[in-house]
C-alpha cells in the first residue's frame, strides 16, 4: 500500500479486498496540514464527519488551540479507519476567516453588529408579541440536518411545548423525508432496518437512485473492496447518469426521469411471474400481497419499457439478478426521494425485499439512506414533521406519554393535525400567516426549489427572520437577526448516521469570537422566554450537552429509538454504537426486524399511513382492519405521469444532483481549498447525441432555462441518458458579486430552475422533474468545463478535459491496521 | 325497465363536474402547490370514470358524449359567491374550494354505491366490475379533500390567519 495518495485524484484510495462474511480490513486515512507532524499534535479529539450521512468516525488533531488535521478511527464500525475527501479536507472551513463572530441586527435596512443581549432581546420581544397577538401558529422553525441530537431535542421541546407551534421542520425534508415516510408506510414506524455490515455479506446489492460512490464514498469503498475480493456481489444500478456505481453494475437501468414507480412495478411483476417469492415469509410477516400482485399484474417489462425508455430485456435481466439473490441488500437515495412519486417508489423497494423474504439477516435488508449527517436525529427528536421518539400524533396515548415526559398537559402539544412540513411552512410565510421564521444551520436561499420565489418570501416585510449559521450565507443576507453559531469540534454533542450508529463529537477548540453552540443559544432563548412546565418548573430543565442527552434518553425510553443504554462515557470508550441500545442490549442492535416486524401494531405504530398517490391520511379504524397483528404492509401504487412534461419550448428533462467534492450548498466544502479546486464552479451536463442536436460542445458556455429561471455554466458532455440535462445543486452566490442571488452573469444556483412541487406523501420537494431548454451563450474556444473527471461527470471523450487532481496539497496518508470491534 | 340509466347519467354528469371542479381548483389555487398538483392528478380519475360510464351506458341505449377533451366551463360562480365562508382572506376561499370538491365527491360516491347495488340486483357483472374499479378512487378523492381541510384549517382559520393591520 502506498504511503500517500492524492485523494482528489483517487477519491476512494487504495483497495483492501475481502470476501463474503469476513471482516472489512482496516485502512487508516489521515491528513495533517503542511508542516505539521504527528509529534506536533497535542490532542486527538473524537468526532465524526458532518459532510454526509455516512457517519465516518475520526479524530481531529489539535495543536496550539487550532485544528491541524484529521485521522480516521480504526476501531469504528462504520469506516474501519477510512475517510473520504470531504472528511480529509472539509475541516479547514471551520477556521475560515469569514466566520461570523458576532450577532447582527438589521437597522435601516442594513445588518449591523450587536451584542448577544440585543440580538436575543429583539427575538424574544418579537416572539412574545406574535404569540400574544396572532397565537403560536404565527411562529415557525426551520432547522438543519447538520446539528446535534441535543440541539434538535431542545429545539423540539421549545417549539412544540414552549411556543406551542406545529410549524417545525428540518431541511432534512429535502433529503430524508421520503426515507422516513417509506419506512413508516411499510413497517408502521421509522427506523433503518439494515446495517452497513450487510455489505460484507450480500451477494446482490441493488442501488436505486443512489450514487453511493459520491454521496457516501466510504460505504462505496466497502463495496469496492468486496468487488475486488473473492465471490464479489453483483450490482444492480438504477440511475440516468453514468455513475461509478453504474460502471460496476451487472445491470444498469437508466430510466426517464419520473418513472421509478413504473420501473419498480415491472420488477415486482417479473419477480412474481418467475415465482421468486418467499411465501412463508410473506404469509408470516406481511399483509397486502394480493393487492400488490393485482396492482402489478399488467406491469410487464414491455409496458415499463415504453414509459421508462429502457429495454424490456434489461428489466427482465435486472429482475432475474434480484430474483436469484440469496442475500439481497437494496439501497435508495435521492434519485427516488427527490423524484416524482417519491414515497410510492421507495415503498416498492421495501416490497421487493419483503416478497423475497430478504430482511433481518446478514446481507439481507434495505437501507433507505439519508442525505445529511444528523438527519436521523431530526426525525427521532421531533425537530421535523414527527413527534419525538417516533410517537404517533394521531394516537392520544402517544401524545399523553410525551406530555408526561415533558410534564405538560397533552393539550399543550399541538397534535390536532400533522406537523407542518417545510414547504408548507414557507407557503404559510408567503401567504402571511407565519410571521416569524427561525432558520438554523440551513440555507434555503440556495437549497429550496424555485429560488426567485424563495427570495421573495425571505424579503417579505411581514416576515421576521432569524438566521443562525457559521457564515453570512445567501439566506443570512435576508435576515432581520443573524446569530453566529459554533460548529462541530467547537461544541459537544451526539449524532446518528443512516444505519443508526450514534457517535459522540467532542469540543476540541474554541469557537471564533462570540459564536456560540446552537444548544447554548436555544437554552438561553428558553430562559428568556421563561417557558414553564405544568408545575411551574422550567420546561427545559437541562443546561449542557450531557444533561440534554440524558433528557432525550428519558424521552426515548421504550421507544424504537431507545438510547437508554448509551452514555457519553461509553461512546467515548467504544466509538459508534447502533440504537436501540438498552440495558438488555448494551452492545446496540445491528439489524431491526430479525424476528418479525416490531412496531407496526395499531397501538404502537408511528403512523396509520397515507394514500401513496394523494397523501390522504388512512384512518385509525382502517389501519386496525388492515393490519390488526402489526405486520409489514405491502403497499401498492399506480404509476402517474410526471407533472411537468417536456414540450417544444422545454424539450429536455432537467435533473439536479451532487458531486463527490461538495456538500449541500457548499458553505463548508466551498471554503476548503482542495475541495473548492476540485469542483470550482457550476457546470451543465448533456449526452453526446444531445450536444450534436444542440450544436454545442465541451466547454461552451450554455444557459439552461426552465419556466422559472435559468442557470449558466460550461458544458460537459458525458454518458448521461439522451434527453436529459444535469445541474449540480451546490453552487450559490456567496462567493460571487451577486451575494444572495443572480448577478450580471446570470443564475448559478440550479434551484433557479426547479419546480415547486412535492411528494404528497412525504412532502419532500422534487428536484429531478422539471422541463428545460438549453441554449448556447458563447463558444468555449478551448475553455474547459469545471466538472470533475473522476466521477459521474467524467467526459465521454477522456481527452476533452485534463484529469481532476489535487497535487501535493491533496496527498493524504493511508496505512493498514488492526481490525476494530465490528460485529456482523 | 330498470332505473340504471338514470343513475348512469347522473353519475356521468357528476364525474364530469368533479373533473371540471378539480381543474378549476388547480388553476385558482395554483399557488397552493400541493392542492394544485394533486387536483390535476385526481381530475384524471374522474375523466376516466366518465369515459367508462359512457361506454357502459351504450348497452342501455344511452348516448353520453365520449372523449371530451375540455370539460364544460364553470356554472357555479354564483353558488361559490353565496357561500357564507366566502371571505377576502385567500385561505378561506381555498378551504371553500376543498369543501366543494369533497361534497361533489361524496355525491358521486353515493351514486357509485347505488349503481353497484343495482348491478348486483340485476346480476349485471360488467356494471358491477365498473363500480368496483372506480368507486375506490372516488373514496380516495373524498379522503384527500378531507385530509387537506384537516391539515390547513388550523392555520387558515385561527388568529394566525388574520391579516396584519398594515397588510
Amino acid at each position: 500500500m502506498r504511503a500517500e495518495v492524492d485523494r482528489i485524484a483517487e477519491p476512494w484510495g487504495e483497495r483492501t479486498p475481502y470476501g463474503p462474511g469476513t471482516p472489512w480490513p482496516v485502512r487508516v486515512d489521515s491528513y495533517l496540514e503542511p508542516g505539521v507532524t504527528d509529534g506536533d499534535v497535542e490532542a486527538w479529539v473524537p468526532t465524526a464527519s458532518v459532510l454526509h450521512s455516512n457517519g465516518d468516525a475520526m479524530d481531529v488533531a489539535v495543536a496550539g488551540g487550532r485544528i491541524v488535521g484529521v485521522r480516521g478511527s480504526a476501531r469504528d464500525r462504520v469506516n474501519h479507519g477510512r475517510l473520504g475527501p470531504k472528511d480529509l479536507f472539509g475541516w479547514q472551513a471551520n477556521r475560515s476567516r469569514d466566520r461570523l463572530t458576532t450577532p447582527l441586527v438589521r437597522r435601516d435596512g442594513r445588518l449591523e453588529p450587536c451584542d448577544w443581549d440585543t440580538a436575543l432581546g429583539t427575538i424574544v420581544d418579537r416572539s412574545k408579541d406574535l404569540v400574544e397577538t396572532y397565537g403560536p401558529g404565527s411562529i415557525g422553525f426551520y432547522t438543519s440536518g447538520q446539528l446535534f441530537l441535543e440541539e434538535y431535542y431542545t429545539l423540539a421541546v421549545i417549539a412544540r411545548a414552549g411556543i406551542g407551534t406545529n410549524h417545525i421542520d428540518g431541511n432534512t425534508r429535502l433529503c430524508t423525508a421520503t426515507a422516513a415516510e417509506a419506512l413508516k408506510e411499510t413497517f408502521g414506524c421509522d427506523g433503518q432496518p439494515a446495517s452497513y455490515a450487510d455489505v460484507d455479506h450480500a451477494d446482490v446489492i441493488a442501488l436505486f437512485g443512489h450514487n453511493m460512490a459520491e454521496t457516501q464514498p466510504v460505504l462505496w469503498m466497502r463495496v469496492l473492496d468486496r468487488l475486488a475480493g473473492d465471490e464479489p456481489p453483483r450490482l444492480v444500478c438504477v440511475d440516468p447518469r453514468p455513475t461509478r456505481v453504474a460502471r460496476h453494475a451487472a445491470v444498469h437501468l437508466a430510466p426517464r426521469a419520473g418513472t421509478n414507480v413504473a420501473l419498480l412495478n415491472a420488477l415486482l411483476h417479473e419477480i412474481i411471474r418467475m415465482d421468486r417469492i418467499d411465501r412463508a415469509f410473506v404469509d408470516a410477516h406481511t399483509v397486502g400481497f394480493d393487492e400488490l400482485a393485482a396492482r402489478v399484474a399488467d406491469c410487464t417489462p414491455r409496458w415499463a419499457a415504453g414509459i421508462c425508455d429502457v429495454p424490456a430485456a434489461a428489466v427482465t435481466e435486472a429482475a432475474e439478478v434480484l430474483g436469484d439473490a440469496r442475500r439481497l441488500l437494496s439501497t435508495v437515495l435521492q434519485g427516488v426521494y427527490q423524484s416524482h412519486q417519491a414515497t410510492a417508489a421507495a415503498v416498492q423497494v421495501n416490497n421487493l425485499q419483503l416478497i423475497r423474504g430478504m430482511l433481518g439477516r446478514p446481507g439481507c435488508g434495505v437501507l433507505q439512506m439519508n442525505g445529511q449527517p444528523s438527519a436521523q436525529n431530526t426525525r427521532e427528536c421531533g425537530a421535523d414533521g414527527d413527534l419525538p421518539g417516533f410517537r404517533n400524533w394521531e394516537n392520544d396515548a402517544h401524545v399523553a406519554d410525551l406530555a408526561r415526559v415533558w410534564n405538560v398537559e397533552p393539550t399543550d402539544i399541538p397534535s390536532h393535525t400533522a406537523p407542518t412540513p417545510a414547504m408548507q411552512i414557507f407557503r404559510y410565510a408567503e401567504q402571511g400567516s407565519i410571521r416569524m421564521l427561525w432558520i438554523s444551520g440551513t440555507n434555503p436561499a440556495v437549497s429550496l426549489p424555485e429560488l426567485e420565489r424563495v427570495r421573495g418570501i425571505l424579503r417579505r416585510d411581514g416576515l421576521f427572520t432569524v438566521v443562525q449559521d457559521l457564515y453570512l450565507t445567501e439566506t443570512a443576507r435576508f435576515a432581520d437577526v443573524v446569530l453566529p453559531a459554533a460548529t462541530w469540534a467547537e461544541k459537544t454533542g451526539t449524532f446518528t448516521n443512516a444505519d443508526r450508529t450514534v457517535h459522540l463529537s467532542e469540543r476540541a477548540v474554541e469557537p471564533p469570537g462570540d459564536a456560540r453552540p446552537d444548544l447554548d443559544i436555544w437554552l438561553e432563548y428558553a430562559r428568556w422566554m421563561d417557558f414553564r412546565d405544568k408545575d411551574g418548573r422550567p420546561l427545559v430543565g437541562w443546561h449542557d450537552p450531557e444533561s440534554a442527552f440524558e433528557a432525550w434518553q428519558e424521552c426515548s425510553r421504550g421507544r424504537p429509538c431507545d438510547y437508554t443504554g448509551l452514555t457519553y462515557d461509553r461512546l467515548r470508550a467504544t466509538g459508534g454504537i447502533q440504537w436501540p441500545c438498552t440495558d438488555e442490549k448494551p452492545e446496540g442492535t445491528d439489524r431491526l426486524y430479525t424476528d418479525g416486524v416490531s412496531w407496526a401494531a395499531p397501538d404502537a405504530c408511528e403512523t396509520y399511513g397515507r394514500d401513496l398517490v394523494t397523501g390522504a391520511s388512512v384512518s385509525e379504524t382502517e389501519y386496525r382492519a388492515l393490519n390488526p397483528h402489526g405486520r409489514a404492509v405491502l403497499k401498492a401504487a399506480e404509476y402517474l405521469p410526471l407533472h411537468e412534461a417536456t414540450n417544444d419550448e422545454y424539450p429536455l428533462q432537467l435533473t439536479t444532483g451532487r458531486t463527490l467534492y461538495h456538500f449541500h450548498t457548499r458553505t463548508k466544502t466551498g471554503r476548503s481549498p482542495q475541495l473548492r479546486a476540485a469542483a470550482p464552479d457550476v457546470w451543465v451536463e448533456i449526452s453526446a447525441a444531445e450536444a450534436r442536436r444542440h450544436q454545442v460542445a465541451e466547454g461552451d458556455l450554455v444557459e439552461v432555462t426552465s419556466p422559472r429561471g435559468s442557470v449558466r455554466g460550461r458544458l460537459r458532455v458525458t454518458g448521461i441518458r439522451d434527453g436529459m440535462v444535469f445541474l449540480p445543486f451546490h453552487y450559490g452566490y456567496w462567493d460571487t458579486p451577486g451575494g444572495a442571488g443572480p448577478g450580471e452573469d446570470g443564475g448559478r444556483a440550479a434551484n433557479e430552475t426547479t419546480v415547486t412541487d412535492w411528494d404528497p406523501v412525504s412532502k419532500q420537494p422534487l428536484f429531478k422533474t422539471a422541463a428545460a431548454r438549453l441554449t448556447l451563450i458563447e463558444r468555449g474556444d478551448g475553455a474547459v468545463s469545471p466538472a470533475p473527471t473522476t466521477t459521474a461527470s467524467a467526459p465521454v471523450d477522456p481527452a476533452a478535459a485534463p484529469p481532476t487532481t489535487g497535487g501535493p496539497a491533496a496527498l493524504a496518508r493511508q496505512s493498514t491496521g488492526e481490525p476494530g470491534g465490528e460485529r456482523s | 325497465m330498470s332505473a340504471v340509466p338514470v343513475v348512469l347519467r347522473a353519475l356521468y354528469e357528476g364525474e364530469r363536474t368533479m373533473e371540471r371542479k378539480l381543474l378549476e381548483t388547480a388553476a385558482r389555487d395554483a399557488a397552493e402547490h400541493e392542492v394544485h398538483h394533486v387536483a390535476v392528478d385526481l381530475a384524471r380519475w374522474s375523466h376516466e370514470h366518465a369515459e367508462r360510464l359512457a361506454e357502459a351506458a351504450e348497452p342501455y341505449g344511452l348516448r353520453l358524449p365520449r372523449s371530451a377533451e375540455d370539460p364544460p366551463a364553470t356554472d357555479d360562480r354564483g353558488e361559490r359567491a353565496a357561500r357564507a365562508l366566502d371571505d377576502p382572506r385567500p385561505g378561506l376561499s381555498l378551504l371553500n374550494d376543498l369543501r366543494e370538491l369533497h361534497l361533489a365527491a361524496t355525491g358521486n360516491s353515493l351514486d357509485w354505491e347505488m349503481l353497484a347495488q343495482a348491478a348486483q340486483a340485476e346480476k349485471d357483472t360488467p356494471l358491477l366490475d365498473l363500480a368496483t374499479a372506480c368507486h375506490p378512487q372516488t373514496l380516495r378523492q373524498m379522503r384527500w379533500t378531507n385530509t387537506m381541510i384537516k391539515t390547513l384549517s388550523p392555520q387558515l382559520l385561527s388568529r394566525a390567519g388574520t391579516p396584519s393591520p398594515d397588510a
